[in-house]
């Protein structure tokens, strides 16, 4: 700093311990928690050293939970959902930036206006078109009354009917969340600080648009693909409402709606030490993907909402 | 709009490359979207089986509706406590953080880990902190203030618990906003009006908390929308709207109205609300925002 105030940096310092150890506060006690046997997690209040059974509560968690398949389904759904958004967020922004057509512009206003649309606000719909992907279709097909002319010319009543349900299937987890206006803004800004004379060099040696996409664009925008890829990991890990919908099969639930399960209510015994032990699995990936590609992070969060 | 001089010409390849783009976007938005305005117009039975056009009747019942009322002053007294507590802390954090030169990364690396913490887990973790009978935060509360703590009983305690949760989650984002704002500020400005005879405190209100204006502007916004819309896990989660709806914020009722009591036109109008509330959020945030935020990585 600039001058001395030692009262000041000691404040600083104390402050930022009590700041660290509060925010920290609530996994630590669910750390300990988890490593308790059930006499001691409920004891009032609970020891505050840990046990030593924190291996055998998150086997019990994983069996009780099922979440060896729920985490498989949250990683699935959370890399399908990252790499959904990132590859057609590339192309879409290349198309935009790079080619000059008609209705570009449209295109782009289209991409633009979902900004405003987050899932929480049009659930009902939403639901309902995941839960028969052709239901458009069908309502078209009612409307232009076909089933009554394809009867006519058969002689005979027949009903038509379209249907592909997204329900309980990684497609319906995954699709509905793919689409992301910040991702192909992101790209956008970005390719349009990239030089003319990089495409203009690629045209004059004869490379293909594809080739100058793969060739120099993509490895250009490593920086921003390492930082969007965590961005939408936890994104995609942390996703409650969707996936509350859209499965109702145990099997293909994520592992944050299914930890659900094991928190006690009223009735049950209170093993907090498992739901904790539980807890503790379901946070990690996200946490450990975030703490490992810090820089990454903050730079593409930072970045996505200039 | 922007575009570079030099281009391909390929139109059918450039219409290609947007196609996914387009198709998930009029699939999964546009298409629902349009199909919730329309319904927001209809009184249909539960089971989907007719529907009747009635103009505005669903809106005019919603804003009639004492429950609706509530959950709006509910949602206001939400968004306000979170955003005023996690802007605050994570303010404080994060000058705090700047100032300590040293340890500016390690400070980040401890604070900044919530962020991947779902919503939902938060409001678990919280629960677990102030449960009635097992939380080591209530039994405190209840020991040392002879407070009747009861998150579960009591409306006033379970509104407390999700802006808790809630809370906590968006410090570490709001951290590293400020962070970065704070960052950006030339050393020389600090400096200059350290030489001037100005005291920390007085240079972090003259200088400091200005420039951070318009950091300060996205944070609240970006933490608003946060409480309008992903606090719908904390709810879930937590307190499912009660006891007594006094948590219903309204993201929860949508959900509630819509897939639980099957009442499909007033949960597409509140939607529709829902939508136009946040049209006008992300207008207000491009025009000021856009503008006059300036960040350096």
């Amino acid at each position: 700093m600039v001058e001395k105030t030692p009262k000041l940096d000691f404040f600083t310092y104390v402050a930022l311990i009590v700041g660290i150890v509060v925010v920290g506060f609530p996994i630590l006690y669910a750390i300990i928690a988890a490593t308790l046997p059930l006499e001691e997690v409920s004891k009032v209040p609970m020891p505050m050293i840990p046990g030593d059974q924190l291996l055998v509560n998150i086997k019990e968690a994983w069996v009780r939970g099922d979440l060896g398949t729920q985490l498989f389904n949250s990683f699935i759904m959370a890399s399908g959902i990252t790499i959904g958004k990132i590859v057609v967020s590339l192309f879409g922004a290349f198309s935009i930036v790079y080619f000059d057509y008609r209705f570009r512009t449209l295109v782009f206003a289209t991409v633009f206006c979902t900004l405003m649309l987050p899932v929480e606000v049009r659930i009902v719909p939403t639901y309902e078109m995941a839960a028969n992907l052709f239901g458009p279709l069908q309502g078209v097909w009612n409307a232009l009354g076909l089933d009554s002319i394809i009867s006519w010319f058969a002689g005979h009543d027949i009903e038509v009917s379209f249907e592909l349900s997204l329900l309980d299937s990684y497609a319906g987890l995954i699709l509905p969340l793919t689409a992301s206006a910040t991702c192909t803004f992101l790209f956008r800004q970005f390719f349009l600080t990239i030089p003319e004379e990089l495409c203009e060099a690629a045209k004059m040696d004869g490379a293909s648009p594809m080739t100058f996409f793969w060739k120099i664009l993509v490895p250009l925008s490593k920086t921003n693909i390492a930082a969007l890829v965590v961005i939408e990991f936890v994104y995609g890990w942390n996703q409650y409402l969707w996936p509350l919908l859209i499965t109702t099969n145990q099997k293909m639930t994520t592992a944050v709606i299914g930890l659900q399960h094991l928190i006690p209510s009223p009735e049950d015994p209170p093993d907090w030490h498992i739901a904790m032990a539980g807890t503790l699995l379901v946070v990690l990936p996200p946490v450990l993907v975030v703490l490992f590609m810090q820089r990454w992070f903050v730079k593409g969060l930072v970045e996505r909402e200039k | 709009m922007l575009r570079k001089r030099s281009y391909f010409k390929s139109k059918g390849l450039a219409y290609l490359l947007v196609l996914p783009q387009i198709i998930i976007t009029a699939t999964f938005f546009y298409w629902p979207a349009i199909r919730g305005i329309v319904s927001s117009f209809m009184r249909s039975d539960p089971f989907g089986l007719k529907s009747t056009f009635i103009w505005f009747d669903n809106y005019i019942n919603l804003f009639k509706d004492p429950l609706y009322l509530k959950s709006i002053v509910i949602t206001l007294i939400f968004s306000g406590s979170v955003a005023l507590l996690s802007i605050s802390c994570g303010l404080f954090l994060a000058s705090m953080a700047n100032r300590a030169l040293r340890f500016t990364a390690l400070t980040r690396t401890l604070l900044i880990w919530p962020y991947a913490v779902a919503p939902a887990i938060s409001g678990i973790l919280w629960l677990f902190l102030l449960h009635p009978s097992y939380g080591v935060v209530a039994i405190w509360l209840n020991r040392v203030f002879g407070l009747n703590w009861n998150p579960l009983l009591s409306s006033r305690d379970a509104m407390l618990m999700v802006v808790l949760a809630s809370s906590w989650k968006n410090i570490s984002y709001n951290f590293v906003f400020f962070l970065a704002g704070l960052q950006a500020i030339p050393k020389s400005l600090i400096e200059a009006a350290a030489m001037d005879g100005a005291s920390p405190f007085r240079r972090f209100w003259s200088i400091t908390f200005p420039l951070l204006s318009p950091t300060m502007f996205f944070v609240t916004v970006m933490t608003i929308i946060f409480s309008f819309f992903e606090s719908f896990g904390v709810i879930h989660a937590v307190t499912q709207g009660g006891p007594g709806g006094s948590t219903n914020i309204l993201v929860y009722k949508v959900y509630q109205d819509g897939f639980i009591g099957l009442n499909l036109g007033s949960s597409s109008a509140q939607s529709v609300v829902l939508m136009l509330l946040i049209v006008f959020i992300t207008i207000l945030q491009f025009k000021f925002v856009e503008r006059k935020v300036q960040y350096t990585g």
